[in-house]
């Protein structure tokens, strides 16, 4: 017994058995060797995941000069350069712009899609079902489809065009995707808070606004997060509609012509780059978890 | 109560009562029944209209019959590079990034150490902005002075030029799609977590290996996310857009500013997709109904993979619906 627990502390449920010193011995190798391997495995496979933005990094801080050659460290440290980036003309407006895309898209897209989102899962009536397979139908349209007569209204008659607006004010009539997204997380709220609530006398309204949004809101922070993370993404859009005004370009579409003015700038461009990026990356990290929820949301449940 | 029973009276009361809760649907989905209207079905009949229409977005528009048609689909000269790119990027792209995607989720839960790192390692490049890190990629790959050709290099490996061969554009691109797996694994994991336990070792007492447990356990559990994948992925990679212009772009080093119109596709149409096609049609060529044209063989593919999305997978729609 006591040579049992020394050798196979962590498999208690092969004590009884005979001999089964050497056997724990084994079994316990075997699942080492089996970390040693997934462990090898996962750790090659993170390095290249990562490497890419180490060498967007040290390139980022390198000289003018070393950033022409192929050297992969920098000589001297390049701070400046962010600098440099940041007093690129233009390029504060284009910060500007991107938040105010992704932060008045957002909330436009919040606003409207929480009563859709919730007649669509708590309300019964005759052509639910098919106003869902339209939702389901315009999240799966690929946007170039209905651009062109989109920017023709939007040019000719409203005289947008050269602007962000015809992005941000269709966001406040629904966005398929957070509709759908948001749906399906209400469906996860049991029918007996919103009946309780009625027969405290709540109507509709105050039942959505008093219950179901205080009891969703991971739901909605999915929904904000990922309509935050698609406008400040977005270049299909502001090339559609801001192209004309560099004035509106967001930073998403300004980064590519910032490459082709500094084309042999490789560190500026890469300084640059991890300032687009890095936004998404913080706002992220402190919401980490909302945002692998409705990931998870979009595929899994339903 | 006596007077209800005998009285008409209910019928109005009830009728009052269901046109209110009419009224109250209409109100909560209005701000979609709107937008739906506008966004989606307005442009949608418009794009038809154009299509059978001359139209440069300055003279009036002219009734052209079929002949925007019959251009498009047989005799412009850049309808059949973008149709098979488009294609050829749904095959590949797809389906590495469901086997990359599975590999990398079944990685991640087979973990024992160090979880949380991995997965976030496994899960930022997804977050980076398709222009950044399509930035960073042409960067990256440059043939000049790309880290990575520096490196193959010192290690005596013939580099390719990537973003600047035709050959390898596309291929150059489903590294950079793949780098981006974030959300396939995150959506895989959670697949994986969910097959119960005891299956696996029920498995493991009927003597299956680790291919047998995965073939007879995990892989019948999954197969409904398998398809979510799948189809969803083809959805997306039809509208495949922004990294294959902008790689195209800054691989050419065409210097490109308001008004300077270039060819997409760079290096020999090889990265011009269906969208671009779209794109350089009405909006650089002005050739709105030709462009419109494209937009609604577009339109037909993917409402044809939306409807197989929605036969195939049922649990997209609530079974009690």
């Amino acid at each position: 017994m006591t040579t049992t627990t020394l050798n196979a502390p962590t498999a208690p449920a092969r004590t009884g058995h005979p001999g089964d010193g050497t056997a724990g011995t084994r079994a316990r190798r075997t699942r080492l060797l089996h970390w040693i391997a997934v462990h090898t495995v996962a750790v090659a496979a993170a390095l290249s995941f990562v490497l890419p933005f180490v060498f967007v990094f040290l390139t980022s801080v390198m000289s003018d000069r070393q950033a022409m050659s192929g050297e992969l460290w920098p000589d001297t440290w390049h701070w400046s350069n962010y600098v440099t980036v940041f007093e690129t003309p233009g390029f504060l407006d284009w910060w500007k712009n991107s938040l105010m895309y992704a932060g008045l898209g957002t909330l436009f897209t919040v606003c409207s899609a929480v009563p859709v989102a919730y007649a669509l899962a708590k309300f019964r009536f005759r052509g639910r079902r098919t106003a869902l397979v339209l939702v389901l139908a315009t999240m799966m349209l690929p946007p170039q489809v209905v651009v062109i007569p989109m920017y023709l209204v939007w040019a000719q008659q409203f005289h947008l065009a050269g602007s962000l607006w015809p992005l941000i004010i269709p966001m406040a009539f629904g966005d398929a995707y957070s509709i759908f997204l948001l749906r399906q997380f209400l469906l996860t709220i049991p029918q007996e808070y919103l009946e309780s609530a009625k027969v405290d006398g709540c109507g509709e309204l105050r039942t959505l606004l008093r219950i179901v949004v205080p009891m969703s809101r991971p739901g909605i922070a999915a929904i904000a997060l990922f309509q935050f993370f698609f406008c400040w993404n977005d270049y299909f859009g502001p090339q559609i509609y801001a192209a004309q005004n560099p004035a509106a370009w967001t930073l998403s579409y300004g980064l590519e012509s910032f490459k082709s003015a500094h084309s042999v700038n490789w560190n500026l461009t890469m300084a640059a780059t991890l300032l687009v990026m890095a936004p998404v990356i913080i706002v992220f990290f402190f919401a980490q978890k909302a945002f692998v929820e409705g990931v998870t949301l979009t595929g899994v449940k339903g | 109560m006596a007077t209800t029973t005998t009285a008409p009276a209910p019928a109005p009361a009830l009728r009052r009562k269901r046109a209110r809760e009419r009224l109250r649907l209409l109100g909560f989905l209005s701000p979609w029944l709107v937008g739906f209207s506008v966004f989606f079905g307005y442009p949608l009949l418009a794009t038809g209209y154009f299509s059978v229409m001359h139209y440069n977005q300055i003279e009036p528009p002219e009734f052209v019959g079929l002949r925007n048609w019959r251009y498009v689909l047989t005799q412009m000269p850049l309808f059949g590079p973008a149709l098979w790119n488009t294609l050829w990027l749904v095959v590949v792209m797809v389906a590495l990034r469901v086997v990359f995607g599975l590999g990398i989720g079944l990685l991640v839960t087979k973990l024992k150490t160090g979880v949380g790192f991995f997965r976030t390692a496994f899960y930022l490049p997804y977050l980076a902005p398709p222009v950044a890190a399509t930035v960073a990629f042409v960067f990256l790959l440059n043939p000049g002075t790309g880290p990575v050709n520096e490196i193959l290099g010192t290690l005596g490996i013939p580099a390719p030029s990537w973003f600047n061969d035709p050959a390898w554009a596309k291929p150059s691109l489903v590294m950079l799609s793949l780098w981006g797996i974030g959300d396939l694994m995150v959506i895989f994991m959670a697949a994986l977590l969910d097959v119960p336990k005891e299956q696996y070792e029920a498995a493991e007492l009927d003597g299956a290996g680790a291919w047998g447990r995965f073939r007879y356990v995990t892989w019948p559990s999954i197969t409904p996310i398998v398809l979510f994948a799948v189809v969803t992925g083809v959805v997306q990679t039809m509208q495949y857009y922004t990294q294959a212009l902008v790689a195209g772009k800054l691989a050419s080093g065409v210097s490109i500013g308001p008004g300077t119109v270039i060819q997409p596709g760079y290096p020999d149409h090889s990265t011009l997709t269906v969208p671009q096609l779209v794109y350089s049609l009405g909006f650089q060529n002005f050739n709105t109904g030709a462009a419109c044209v494209l937009s609604l063989v577009l339109f037909v593919i993917a409402m044809a993979v939306t409807t197989l999305l929605m036969r195939k997978r049922a649990g997209l729609l609530p079974a009690e619906d």
